[in-house]
């Protein structure tokens, strides 16, 4: 198709897109309305398995179904970019470079070194206070990833390669999977159901309180952390190394 | 003025989804077209969040001001927003791995420009 | 252990991929073969034994937790979701001799994917799950880094397939906001109107699954995805995870949107679904996206059936997805045969490479003979089943879609063994050869035992479904349409006590279904003739009319053009329904 003609079709499909969504928002109540039958549920859940922050409960707890399904897209969306960026059977992988240490200026590396145990910190606050306050596993995993990548930019790539994070890296990653599927199973065997809360739920607020939920949140950190080193040293790769 | 919020928040989100799309549409680069992908999927956060609002209703933490009598937003489509913040993620990063190895393939990213597959 | 069945379909499978990606490096590759294997076995028998019932996970009561619902329906889905992950990965016992366990990783989790979705009985999860299948699949599509085709199908597959779940998203999400409910069951409860806002949101919701399900115009990507993907992966994409879109529709519509009459929207795209479907399959060379077309041209006869929504029909229809999923698998695995020995999938190339091997020609046009409708094979079963359960017309046109698809896989069956003048091997620009396709296995001189196994297996389970005709299948369509029984099941856990759908023969489908396999034969013959015929006839037959080759030209290839269709078919759907 012309883009003229595949323009015109798309504001013909927009249109009714747009008909049809407001449609649908005519029939459900305003925005900032007070009913909410599921959240009246998820805090009475919340408050039962003493969960402060309502989200993780849902997320790891009434609804940890959904979080299974989206550590296993992680770890297949990992699995796959491993696979589609392995270096095809008509391309060759360099040596690392020199390292280009020097190329960056002393400020760089000087934040880099700083930042990189200040970073790992914060990630592993966030991962294990994931029940408490805004945070999690993958949200924790997220910043701990980030640390191990301002090795590259405090040093170079050739210091990030001799971590070697595409060795073990991806090794290392479907180890969330199985920790939150173990834990899974443990609540099926445990009789609470699959990824019940396994363990005693404690006093809400309590920095040990819902340990399941904490569990859970280490197990996607560990997945999410090593499954972003995965992710972004194969992007490095294809860069620097593969011809 | 609610019906302002209403207006002004699912036109935002349905603006998004559309915006995004014709983004695609327009694209003369696969890595414009995976970002323009994620905008039409924030619209989906926008439309998700708004869903979930109550006026006057704080964090869905409790204890933080939410256990006593104030009531707290919806913390269901939170949860769903964060899902799909983590998919859209991971998608992206696997279109754009699938991007570089059209780039080397194909020797371009433009859309117009790939002719494999036709009929 | 009951209460673990349906968790262990969705939870063994990724625990075995962690292990194998965790372990794969050093293990034998007859080992990771082996036991993914067994992984996807096991799922398949799992599937026989699942006791009906909702598990919720967490013990969480439905409505707040997430249950994975068995019923007759899902069963059955989730037994021809490891029967044919199983030949799948037997077939590929030989292939990507990549040291570690990426391609046994991905398609395990791909299972669980499949098995999750079938599963499901919350519309949410059902995405998330719906986003796992699409991970796994545009990954597996693209497995073939080094052909330029298969990353280009690869990445349209992943961007129209993401835009549709983010529109059903939108759907999920204002359906939320209506009923402040995200489970099937308590939606259901929630007794939608019929009105033009509850007509909205089937619409929204439906356009995810619409998309998977390649129904016209949503299925553009289809076609581009089968062609590319490794020969084993196409035995899923086609056989089971576009049914399992037409399988969403049928169940969210029967649950959930049960007050909306859908049956004129959903018949007419299933027929232009169906024709599209036919034409396109019967103008391809390129035999993988032959097959791809044929593909959606079976769709488009599901979703004739689902439009009917009556017990019968539903029976018809997944009984048709089992032969269907049956004879297009070994279809697609005999392609792969000839990719392994000529290098090729293009019908013109391979014209008279089987004048030797026979035995690979006969089975193709076995399996011609069964998407026309020949009886006994289980496809004919089906098909038969639904156009008893449609009116005359449309019976005659789904009759016609099979018979078209047929001929096609026939024609180029007696090519194989070369009867009939092949025609001048014209490259165009409308148009995807089948030349340049990348082999997937080192040049086999012998076929390993595997390779002929895996048709032989499948052409024989859709033999054996015929011919069973088991009443598995009658209770699965019953359940799929009995929206209420659902609900109590989840709800009330109380199983339904309606009597399954009759899944037998009839005079009239197997006289018709002899009479249609009887024309695919001619038909095909005619085609492969064509240029033998008498210049008076040859005048008569219209060559390449202005119609079909701008049918083609639809078929771009191009995401953007893609993209705009989905809007249209959003578009195209809401007004079906309204004014239906």
């Amino acid at each position: 198709m012309s883009p003229r003609v595949r323009l015109v079709l798309f504001l013909l499909g927009a249109a009714g897109f747009l008909t049809t969504g407001v449609l649908a928002v005519l029939g459900a109540p305003p925005v900032g309305t007070d009913v909410h039958p599921y959240r009246d549920a998820a805090v009475a859940g919340a408050l039962a398995h003493a969960t402060a922050n309502v989200v993780s409960t849902v997320n790891y707890d009434q609804r940890a179904l959904d979080t299974l399904g989206e550590e296993t897209i992680l770890l297949a969306s990992v699995t796959a970019a491993v696979a589609l960026l392995r270096p095809a059977d008509d391309e060759r992988v360099d040596v690392p470079p020199p390292d280009v240490v020097r190329s960056r200026s002393p400020a760089t590396r000087l934040a880099g070194w700083l930042l990189l145990p200040a970073t790992l910190l914060v990630g592993l606050d966030v991962v294990l206070h994931g029940h408490l306050t805004p945070g999690g596993g993958f949200q924790g995993g997220v910043v701990l990833a980030t640390a191990v990548h301002l090795l590259y930019l405090a040093g170079s790539f050739a210091a990030l390669e001799r971590l070697r994070p595409r060795r073990w890296a991806p090794v290392a990653e479907p180890v969330g999977a199985l920790g939150f599927v173990g834990l899974g199973v443990a609540g099926s065997v445990a009789g609470v159901g699959f990824l019940g809360g396994v363990l005693p739920f404690g006093t809400l607020g309590d920095p040990l309180s819902s340990p399941t939920v904490i569990l859970l949140n280490v197990a996607v950190g560990i997945g999410v952390g090593f499954g972003l080193v995965v992710l972004v040293a194969q992007f490095l790769r294809q860069e620097v190394l593969v011809r | 003025m609610t019906t302002l919020l209403t207006v002004v928040a699912f036109g935002t989100a349905f603006w998004l989804v559309v915006v995004g799309a014709y983004g695609i549409l327009r694209s003369d680069d696969l890595v414009h077209a995976v970002v323009s992908l994620s905008v039409a999927q924030s619209g989906t956060y926008i439309l998700l969040l708004a869903v979930g609002y109550q006026r006057d209703a704080t964090i869905p933490i409790l204890g933080a001001g939410g256990a006593g009598s104030t009531p707290i937003v919806d913390p269901v489509v939170q949860a769903m927003t964060l899902t799909d913040v983590v998919v859209s993620a991971t998608v992206t990063a696997l279109l754009l791995a699938l991007t570089v190895q059209i780039a080397k393939r194909h020797g371009t990213v433009d859309p117009d420009a790939l002719r494999e597959l036709r009929g | 252990m009951t209460t673990l069945s349906p968790v262990g379909v969705v939870a063994g499978p990724i625990v075995v991929a962690a292990l194998l990606l965790v372990c794969g490096r050093w293990l034998p590759r007859p080992v990771v073969d082996g036991v993914a294997i067994l992984t996807t076995a096991a799922v398949g028998v799992s599937g026989a034994f699942l006791t009906p019932g909702a598990v919720t996970a967490g013990g969480w009561p439905a409505g707040v937790g997430i249950p994975l619902v068995v019923d007759g329906a899902s069963r059955v889905l989730v037994t021809l979701v490891g029967t044919l992950a199983t030949v799948a990965l037997l077939f590929s016992w030989r292939y990507f001799s990549d040291v570690e366990a990426h391609f046994q990783g991905l398609v395990l989790l791909f299972v669980a994917g499949l098995g999750g979705f079938a599963l499901s009985g919350d519309l949410f999860d059902m995405l998330v799950f719906f986003e796992l299948m699409g991970a796994c699949g545009f990954a597996l599509a693209a497995y073939k880094i080094e052909e330029a085709r298969s990353l280009q199908g690869g990445l349209t597959f992943g961007i129209v397939n993401s835009l549709g779940a983010y529109l059903t998203l939108c759907g999920i999400g204002l359906l939320y906001a209506r009923t402040g409910t995200l489970g099937l069951a308590p939606l259901g409860a929630a007794h939608l109107p019929a009105d033009t806002a509850t007509v909205a949101a089937f619409v929204l919701v439906s356009t995810g699954w619409l998309v998977k399900a390649a129904v016209v115009p949503f299925h553009f990507w289809l076609a581009d995805a089968h062609a590319v993907a490794p020969t084993p992966v196409c035995v899923l994409f086609s056989g089971v995870m576009a049914p399992l879109g037409v399988y969403g529709l049928a169940r969210v519509h029967a649950v959930v949107f049960g007050a909306l009459d859908v049956t004129v929207a959903l018949t007419v795209l299933g027929l232009v679904t169906a024709v599209l479907g036919a034409v396109m399959c019967v103008l391809q060379r390129n035999v993988k996206r032959l097959l791809a077309y044929s593909t959606i041209a079976h769709i488009g006869t599901f979703v004739v059936a689902v439009a009917v929504s009556s017990p019968e029909a539903s029976a018809g229809w997944l009984t048709d997805v089992v032969g269907h999923a049956g004879v297009k698998g070994a279809l697609f695995l005999l392609v792969g045969v000839l990719l392994a020995r000529h290098g090729s999938v293009d019908e013109i190339e391979l014209g008279g490479s089987c004048r030797r091997s026979r035995g690979i020609a006969a089975l193709m046009a076995l399996g011609g003979l069964a998407l026309a409708g020949l009886p006994p094979f289980g496809s004919a079963l089906g098909k038969g089943l639904i156009e008893q359960a449609v009116p005359v017309p449309v019976a005659v046109v789904l009759t016609l879609v099979a018979v078209l698809t047929g001929a096609a896989v026939l024609r180029v069956a007696l090519r194989l063994v070369g009867i009939g003048p092949l025609p001048a091997d014209r490259a165009d620009d409308v148009r995807t050869t089948g030349e340049g396709e990348e082999r997937e296995t080192r040049r086999l001189e012998r076929l390993p035992v595997t390779m002929l196994a895996g048709p032989v297996l499948l052409l024989g389970g859709s033999l054996a479904v015929g011919l069973l005709t088991p009443g598995v299948l009658g209770a699965a369509g019953t359940a799929l349409v009995d929206g209420a029984g659902y609900r109590d099941l989840v709800l009330g856990g109380v199983p339904p006590t309606t009597p399954p759908a009759e899944v037998a023969w009839s005079a009239s489908g197997l006289v018709v279904g002899t009479a249609a396999a009887v024309v695919a034969v001619l038909l095909a013959l005619g085609a492969v003739y064509a240029g033998r015929l008498p210049t008076v006839l040859r005048r008569r037959v219209p060559r390449q009319n202005r119609a079909v080759l701008g049918l083609e030209r639809l078929h771009s290839g191009h995401v953007g053009d893609y993209v705009a269709w989905v809007f249209v078919g959003i578009t195209a759907l809401g007004a079906l329904v309204l004014l239906g």
